[in-house]
């Protein structure tokens, strides 16, 4: 019984760390080349509204989720040229992003609050590996997305630190003068890390409003796209920390409706403030440990060529 | 591959870096070009190595006319530069910072790079760790790191810019050597440089460039240093001349002075000194005797293990900086830019930064920006320092950085200096003007401390000078005891 307790709550801490997996890589891959991307929020509203409304309409997820990355690197896009061609500061430029995104989908979405999904993203236990005890239920019976970022995480990590693009990026994040001096396409790297982590912020959009509560609600990412930036601190930009991250914090939200659910006395809305407080909690253990550690050194600072003087 | 610049001109937002320059260096030659800070140099090769675009005049390589979009294209024409500041990634491994911006495949094989690169270095002498983390390397080894990537990617121009300027006096040696053979092996070297000796002494032929224009080309074995140095500054440096004044009441006291290090547990061990009003005590040593901790530790910046420092027999060692600031003490640190200057800022607020407090630069803590720019314009104007007021001075040269330092620390006749290397890596021109502002707050009373690991400025400046090894000051000689054998001894650990 109590076994049983614990795998259904693991099981639903990873559903629910999944959309940070994705938010919190593709923020890692858009750091690590340099840009500072505050508009994650944003793009996953994008995301989660553009990929709910194709598939009402098309009833097609497939399509539903690659309109959905493509809705949100097209904000991404705009991040890239503002602060990478333009040398906007980017802070102000991804909070502005932040803001325009959450005022678009709640625009975009208006006429689908309320509608079910015709399609959504249902568990599909795998033959073998779900069927293994312990492991099986928690992490073998989800559904396709939840799959695809157990192949995403270690295709990033290793796409970072043993691919020849991989070290580029690094190297235009940490320092694009010497990259640029040495033949590296500081800003095609660059545009590559933020589009990159564009898409991804959609898809974790898209897995919330087509999987994990699939409908279209205002706001429905309730600040998670600023949970996976603090993720991207804690996990010191490597994204197998990060998902590491990504499931405590998916586990201490499950916690608290697990708690709900069994009829605790604990007011609601301090349950739901649980996994806030943990990041706050965790990123002042991580920070007060180190010293920034792992940022990457040009992080935040555009890069301009021919900027001198005598 | 024969490389001739022709006509070259470039200009910046502010001023003309190049008026039509003509260049050209063979294959199988060394090749220097000489000029002091703001000549061109740099901007030059910078053009040749496609970093900056020329907006007139042409690039001819092995007799082509070549035109460089990016870097890309000129490195893979086969130039390579290695830049004064080094384009490593410091966070990145030896083999990782050579591999960047390297065509092969897409999976890097970090066991097998590493063989390669620690092979290829074997072969040219040119010792490193390939998975050693860049920022763990000395500056030497990182112009070796530098020097293996041209040779990496087959480089059959090698420009260097300044190769020296990080250098001891062996590590140079080794790295003429070096150059030669690679000239030898039929590439063209091109090195800039403000150094008379070693232009002479490396080079086969040396272009002298001034006020962004090619002055002269001489053959080494013709030219004479006299006529280099007027070719290059186009007037007589006079070096000041020291004349101390009698030393006054001791002014700023270290006792027993111990330090922790940051690799070895102690880097000072107890240092006893006194420095008196218009005095100036040198420190001569090695690089890495303790020299930059006993600076730090003087300034309030490194916690100290025992001892004691006082300034006008006040005791310091457990001050705050701000408290060794209106106590007197000023810092003239080693690294301008990090430590000295706020590279983001402007020249008025930079010079501002220690007196900021004070009436009339602020009231009730609100400054007043017309005061500040008074005040900045005054200070300017006593150093004859011509800093656009608005630019952030991260843009500026090394000797301008340096001039705006003194001109801020040296402006309130302080109490006492703590001057670390204030002069590495500018020209005689600006070098002189250092030494010249030590000099006239010496004349003024001020204590100096100054520590330093180019032995002629030491012997120039000092009244009396402490030798360091080891963190210990192993003895103290007054003016008619410099004697370059017995001090280049001691330097050594040896027992005077």
């Amino acid at each position: 019984m109590t076994v049983h307790v614990v795998l259904a709550w693991l099981a639903s801490a990873v559903a629910a760390g999944t959309p940070l997996v994705f938010a919190a890589v593709g923020e890692i891959v858009a750091e690590r080349g340099g840009v500072f991307n505050l508009g994650v929020e944003g793009m996953m509203l994008v995301g989660a509204v553009s990929g709910f409304i194709v598939a009402v309409h098309t009833r097609d997820l497939a399509l539903a989720i690659a309109v959905a990355m493509g809705a949100a690197a097209a904000v991404a896009l705009l991040l890239a040229v503002l602060t990478i061609t333009l040398g906007a500061d980017q802070a102000v430029t991804g909070l502005t992003l932040t803001l325009f995104g959450a005022g678009l989908s709640s625009f975009l979405g208006k006429p689908y609050i309320g509608i079910p999904s015709p399609v959504v993203f249902r568990p599909v236990p795998l033959p073998v590996l779900g069927d293994v005890p312990g492991l099986g239920p928690v992490l073998f019976q989800q559904n396709l997305l939840v799959y695809a970022s157990y192949l995403l995480v270690p295709a990033v990590w290793a796409a970072l630190s043993h691919t020849r693009p991989g070290l580029a990026l690094r190297a235009a994040g940490e320092d694009a003068a010497t990259a640029d001096a040495l033949g590296l396409n500081v800003a095609a790297l660059r545009y590559t890390g933020v589009l990159t982590g564009g898409a991804l912020a959609g898809l974790a959009g898209a897995y919330l409003s087509l999987a994990y509560t699939p409908a279209w609600t205002d706001n429905m990412t309730s600040g998670q796209g600023w949970i996976a930036i603090a993720l991207v601190i804690f996990a010191t930009w490597n994204p197998l920390r990060a998902a590491a991250g990504a499931y405590l914090f998916g586990g201490v939200e499950a916690l608290g409706f697990r708690i709900q659910a069994v009829g605790g006395t604990t007011p609601s809305y301090f349950l739901r403030m649980l996994p806030y407080l943990f990041t706050l909690g965790v990123l002042l253990v991580v920070t007060m440990r180190s010293r920034r550690p792992g940022v990457p050194g040009n992080l935040g600072r555009p890069y301009f060529r021919e900027e001198r003087y005598g | 591959m024969d490389v001739y610049l022709q006509d070259i001109r470039k200009a910046f937002p502010e001023t003309v870096a190049l008026h039509g320059v003509s260049f050209e260096a063979r294959p199988g030659e060394v090749h220097a070009l000489l000029g002091e800070n703001g000549a061109g140099k740099t901007t030059l090769m910078n053009i040749l190595a496609g970093l900056y675009q020329p907006d007139e005049g042409s690039i001819w390589l092995g007799g082509q006319r070549r035109r460089w979009r990016s870097p890309a294209h000129a490195i893979a024409a086969g130039i390579g530069m290695v830049h004064q500041h080094f384009k490593l990634v410091p966070p990145l491994t030896v083999h990782e910072n050579l591999l960047l911006g390297v065509r092969g495949p897409l999976w890097l094989h970090r066991r097998r790079d590493a063989a390669r690169v620690a092979s290829l270095a074997r072969e040219h002498g040119l010792d490193v760790d390939p998975l050693a983390r860049v920022w763990q390397l000395s500056m030497g080894e990182r112009q070796r790191v530098e020097l293996l990537r041209l040779i990496l990617r087959d480089a059959r121009v090698l420009v260097l810019d300044e190769p020296t300027s990080v250098l001891t006096p062996q590590e140079s040696q080794a790295l003429f050597a070096t150059l030669r053979s690679l000239a030898r092996s039929g590439r063209t070297v091109v090195f800039i440089s403000h150094k008379l000796e070693e232009v002479l002494r490396a080079a086969d032929r040396i272009t002298v460039m001034r006020g962004g224009r090619a002055i002269a080309t001489l053959r080494s074995q013709d030219a004479r240093a006299a006529d280099l140095a007027a070719l290059m500054v186009g007037r007589h440096v006079t070096p000041p001349q020291p004349s101390p004044p009698p030393p006054g009441a001791p002014v700023l006291e270290v006792d027993r002075l111990t330090v922790p290090g940051d690799r070895r547990p102690l880097a000072v061990r107890e240092v006893t000194l006194t420095v008196h009003a218009g005095e100036i005590v040198g420190v001569a040593g090695v690089a890495g005797n303790g020299q930059r901790e006993l600076a730090e530790a003087l300034a309030g910046l490194r916690p100290i293990a025992s001892g004691a420092v006082r300034l006008d027999g006040r005791p310091l060692e457990r001050a705050t900086v701000r408290d060794r600031i209106e106590a007197g003490l000023a810092l003239i640190p080693e690294d301008r830019l990090d430590v000295g200057l706020v590279g983001e800022m402007t020249a008025a607020d930079n010079l501002i930064l220690k007196s900021y407090r004070q009436p009339p630069l602020s009231r009730r803590g609100v400054l007043d920006p017309r005061a500040v720019r008074a005040r900045a314009r005054a200070a300017l104007g006593r150093f004859s320092l011509a800093v656009p007021a608005e630019a952030p001075v991260r843009l500026l040269s090394g000797g301008m950085l340096q001039r705006l330092l003194l001109a801020r620390e040296l402006a309130e006749a302080p109490r006492a200096v703590v001057a670390m290397s204030p002069t590495r890596g500018l020209d005689v021109g600006a070098a002189a003007d250092v030494h010249r502002a030590l000099l006239e707050a010496q004349s003024r009373g001020t204590a100096t401390l100054l520590l330093s690991e180019d032995l002629d400025e030491l012997l120039l400046l000092a009244d009396r000078l402490a030798v360091m090894y080891d963190g210990r000051i192993s003895a103290i000689l007054k003016r008619a005891e410099f004697d370059r054998p017995r001090i280049g001894l001691l330097m050594a650990g040896g027992a005077a």
